[in-house]
Parts: structure tokens; C-alpha cells; sequence
């Protein structure tokens, strides 16, 4: 346990000690940025509303962006980095197990992915300021934003950790992981797109949409089967990394 | 402490070590000596539970690599080949956090840091980032974290790799202090590292083992081929006699030097020293000698005899 909180801190220390993680932190706030003005631009359009602050933040779209730019990003390095610097062999000579170093630098990426998600709250905060009105910020809501927010970097880091065991190479890995996180994101249209849902593959399709999933999520609903969907996705992944991991010990 | 036998590995179309067999004491230090890709690192590798072997077993401390690598791991320092580090890290930061990483507790850590830190010679540097410090101190970094948990065994590839003679002789002075207390097991092709620092030899080329022993045995293997040097001032015809009358001698080669000295090679059919039997007969003489003295091989001699390819071997 001591040592996998000492990997963990380390993987986080790369972050803030290095310009990378700074370039990301600034180019995420950047776009959370946009889309609040791209907010503010719609609450002052007239007519009052009653969609909940969160529920608008998440129809600019913005929200996507980010999640499938940065993670990416984020996690393109665990692996991958420490191949190429040829410390994935003093890493792993070291007494700790496979099982430990998969976790530490998911649950690394996973932090740094919350990092970058924590200024939402502060524009939240601002038009609750402004708008004199309590309900605009309602704890609940804010609360299963972030629970979404939670679990999809859950999926998303552990795609990219995925990803980047493959490889040694940074870029081929946040290719990789790009695709796959896109592929997932887009398999959600297929329901959008189909004339009747009567069909069994469009429920199937409807199940796995994560547009819809977030959807609920900025809506204060959270569904357990939504929650067990990420959390079986993920551990699904951090299973293949911890196969690629080990894999250099098969004969 | 370490038990190798038939250690085979096999990558996708060539053999990099292939039928490996060897021991090493406790306490000991051993050179593990070899021309480029003759298999140093992957055995190494494969001790140090980095990658498996196709077949054969090795134990370190009674303990197999494969099955119980953890229990082996606990007990090694390893350093790779070409040292890697994390070039963003400070110093002490980085073995702190490979000593953590060890399993070491939090003040045990702080303490087996500042020891191995005075150790290697790293306190004025503990503060720098590791990426601004030359290649010596760097090396020395990667020494320090595999000291840093107290290992039984120290596995080091190529531990002088790109280092300046000065900062050769320290690294090699810190190793041999490390002998008694630990196994050390450090891979290199520089011969005169071996012949200062090591007091058991194993040279591997092509995957095999060809020799292992006491780097002396292995120079007394070729001494049968040394020369006596000898310079005597005496009449010529006499000298050339008398030397070849002397017990054993198997060829005398005698050149003038300068004033009435005669410059005098000479080689012996068996083991035994001419050179005793040499001063008796100049003393009984009453001749004047200036110069008695064995070449001995080196090991460089040894190595590139027993290394040679045949095929070059027939073209000298």
C-alpha cells in the first residue's frame, strides 16, 4: 500500500512539476472558458428558464470536447514514457506487482482528470452569484454532474492507460486512445439516428449511449445501471493493461 | 547465492544465451565479461525478473526468478543497462521515492537515503534535478538507488558505461567496497574492470560460458606462453650456452643492447620460473644483470584468446 501511494504521488508530481501538465490544465480552462461565455450569452436571451445551470453547460457540447482532447493527453504518457525512457524496466524489478503499478497510474490520470474539471464548479458558482436565485445552484445536481464526470474518466483514463501500455510511443498512444474513446462516443448515434427503437440493437445501442447517459447525470438522475456500465467498462480495460502489463513475464 | 543452470533464451529467430550454467558465492564479486551482444544483458535481465527464459532455471538466494520473483526482487538492486532515471525528479526525491517504492518504511527511507547519498558521493548534488547532472553523477544515481533497500545481490549492466577515467576509478572503488557485505554481479567489456575489481570472472561470448575462474587461474592459464626478459652483460658465445643448457628452457633469443649488455627472451617448455635459475647462473658467473622480469598475460591476452572467432584465428 505504501508503495503504490509513493508510485501514485509521483505520476501526480509529473503532472504539476512539468510544463505538460500546466499546457493542459490552461488549454481545458480555456475551452470550460468558452463555453461558460457561450452559457451566459443564452441565460441572457429573454426568456426565463427552468433547465438546471449544469443541464445548459452540458448542451454546448463543449463537454465532449474536453473529455475526448484531454484525456487522451493525460494518459498518454503512463505507459508509454516510461518505455521509452527505459525506466519501465527499474519499474518493474522493483518489488510491487503488476495489479499495483495498473492502479497507481489509473488512479493518478483519474485525479489529474478532476483536476481539470474543478473550475466547472467555480462558474456554476458565479451565475448562482449573479442570478439571486438559490436554485440555480442546487448541491444535488452539481453533485451528479460530478458523479458523471467521475465515472466517465474513469472510462476514459482507463482506455488511455490501455492505450498506452500498448506503445511506447506517446503519440501512437494517444492516437489509440483517441479512437477508442471516440469509437465509444459515437456509438451512442446510432440510436439518435434510427427511425423507430423498436429494434433490439437500438435498445442495446440506447443502453450503452453515453450522451444520454450524461444527460441524466447533468439532470440530478443517477441511475445504478448507468453507474455499473462505467464501472464494469473500466475494470474491463484496467484488465487488458494489466494483461499487457504482465504479458513481459509469459513464456 | 546464485544458481543458474541451463538457462536457454530464445527471441523470435536467434539464440541470445543458450544453455547457461553458473554459480556465484556469497559475498562475492563477479565480473560477467563479454564482447557486445554476447548475452551479458538478457542473462541479467532474466536474474533481475525482467523477462522470463525459454527454459532453464535460476535461483537467486534459494529462490526461483520465475515462481517467486517477488522474494527475488526483494533482495536485488538492479541497474540496467544505459541507467535510466526520471530525468525531472531531484535527487534525494528520486531515491526517497525508489526506496518507498521498495517497501523501506517512511523513516527508514530518510535514513538508508542520506547513508547511500554520503555513500555514492551525492550529498552536494541531493537537491539538483537529475536531468541537469552529468553522466558521472547520474551513474552514480542509479548506484545509489540500487544500494538504497540494502540488497543481498547488486546486479549491475555496464555500471561504467560513458564515464571519464577519473570518474571510472570511483565508481570502481565504490563496487569493490561493496564486496563482503553484498554479492555483486557487474557486467562490462573493459578488462582492466574486471582484473581491479572483481575476484571471479565469467566470460560469456555467443551465449555460452567459456571460461570461469579467478581472474590470476585464468592468466596462469596462458603463462605457459610468457617471456623472460632478461638483460646480462657477459661474454656472447658463453651466455648463449650456458642459457640454453638451463632446465626447461624452450627457446633463447639473444639481441645486443646498449654498452656490453645482451638483451635475453626467453620461454619455458613447462610452468616453472626461469628467472631464479637465471640470477643463480649470473651470480655463479660473476656476471653483471640489469633487467630480470616476466611478461604476464593479461586478460585482455586471455579474452581475445579464448573470444577469437576461428576464422580469424586461422588468418593471423
Amino acid at each position: 500500500m505504501a508503495a503504490t501511494l509513493a508510485l501514485i504521488r509521483r505520476e501526480l508530481s509529473t503532472y504539476f512539476s512539468s510544463f505538460t501538465g500546466y499546457i493542459t490544465i490552461s488549454l481545458v480552462l480555456f475551452l470550460v472558458g468558452l463555453s461558460f461565455t457561450d452559457l451566459l450569452l443564452r441565460l441572457n436571451q429573454g426568456e426565463p428558464t427552468d433547465v438546471p445551470v449544469t443541464e445548459m453547460f452540458y448542451q454546448s457540447w463543449y463537454f465532449w470536447l474536453i473529455l475526448l482532447l484531454a484525456s487522451p493527453v493525460v494518459t498518454m504518457r503512463t505507459f508509454a514514457a516510461e518505455k521509452a525512457l527505459g525506466t519501465f524496466e527499474t519499474l518493474v524489478t522493483a518489488p510491487i506487482s503488476d495489479l499495483q503499478l495498473v492502479l497507481a497510474k489509473f488512479f493518478s490520470s483519474l485525479v489529474f482528470h478532476l483536476v481539470l474539471w474543478l473550475p466547472l464548479i467555480l462558474c456554476v458558482g458565479v451565475v448562482r452569484h449573479f442570478a439571486n436565485d438559490r436554485s440555480s445552484f442546487d448541491v444535488g445536481m452539481v453533485a451528479s454532474t460530478y458523479l458523471g464526470v467521475l465515472l466517465l474518466g474513469c472510462l476514459y483514463m482507463s482506455i488511455g492507460c490501455f492505450a498506452s501500455s500498448l506503445t511506447r510511443s506517446q503519440i501512437v498512444a494517444s492516437m489509440i486512445s483517441f479512437a477508442l474513446g471516440m469509437a465509444m462516443f459515437l456509438l451512442g448515434f446510432k440510436t439518435a439516428y434510427a427511425p423507430q427503437k423498436t429494434d433490439r440493437m437500438d435498445g442495446f445501442f440506447s443502453h450503452i449511449s453515453m450522451v444520454e447517459h450524461m444527460q441524466d447525470f447533468v439532470r440530478g438522475v443517477v441511475d445504478s445501471r448507468q453507474v455499473f456500465f462505467y464501472l464494469s467498462v473500466t475494470v474491463f480495460f484496467l484488465f487488458l493493461t494489466h494483461k499487457v502489463v504482465e504479458s513481459r513475464r509469459w513464456r | 547465492m546464485i544458481e543458474v543452470s541451463n538457462l536457454t533464451k530464445r527471441y523470435a529467430g536467434h539464440t541470445a544465451i543458450e544453455n547457461l550454467s553458473f554459480g556465484v558465492k556469497r559475498g562475492e564479486i563477479v565480473g560477467f565479461l563479454g564482447p557486445n551482444g554476447a548475452g551479458k544483458s538478457t542473462t541479467m535481465r532474466i536474474l533481475a525478473c525482467y523477462q522470463p527464459a525459454t527454459s532453464g532455471t535460476a535461483k537467486v538466494a534459494g529462490f526461483d526468478v520465475f515462481t517467486q520473483s517477488w522474494e527475488v526482487r526483494k533482495r536485488i538492486g538492479y541497474m540496467p543497462e544505459h541507467n535510466p532515471l526520471y530525468i525531472d525528479m531531484r535527487v534525494r526525491e528520486y531515491l526517497k521515492f525508489r526506496a518507498r517504492l521498495k517497501g523501506l518504511s517512511w523513516r527508514r527511507s530518510r535514513h538508508r537515503v542520506d547513508v547511500v547519498l554520503e555513500q555514492c558521493g551525492l550529498t552536494g548534488v541531493s537537491k539538483k534535478i537529475i536531468g541537469h547532472l552529468s553522466m558521472g553523477y547520474r551513474q552514480r544515481v542509479g548506484l545509489a538507488d540500487a544500494l538504497v533497500h540494502e540488497p543481498e545481490l547488486i546486479i549491475l549492466d555496464e555500471p561504467t558505461l560513458g564515464l571519464d577515467p577519473n570518474q571510472i576509478r570511483q565508481v570502481r572503488q565504490l563496487i569493490k567496497s561493496l564486496g563482503g557485505a553484498h554479492t555483486v554481479l557487474i557486467s562490462t567489456h573493459i578488462l582492466p574492470e574486471v582484473e581491479m575489481t572483481c575476484n571471479q570472472v565469467l566470460i560469456i561470448h555467443e551465449g555460452r560460458i567459456l571460461a570461469s575462474d579467478a581472474p590470476t587461474n585464468l592468466q596462469n592459464r596462458l603463462t605457459r606462453q610468457g617471456l623472460i626478459t632478461a638483460e646480462i652483460a657477459a661474454p656472447l658465445p658463453e651466455l648463449k650456452r650456458r642459457l640454453e643448457a638451463l632446465d626447461d628452457v624452450e627457446q633463447v633469443a639473444i639481441a645486443p643492447s646498449d654498452q656490453n649488455y645482451f638483451h635475453c627472451t626467453l620461454t619455458s617448455r613447462s610452468q616453472t620460473d626461469l628467472r631464479l635459475a637465471i640470477y643463480s647462473l649470473v651470480q655463479q658467473e660473476g656476471w653483471q644483470l640489469r633487467e630480470l622480469s616476466r611478461s604476464r598475460p593479461t586478460l585482455e591476452d586471455v579474452f581475445v584468446h579464448i573470444t577469437r572467432p576461428e576464422k580469424l584465428e586461422e588468418g593471423y
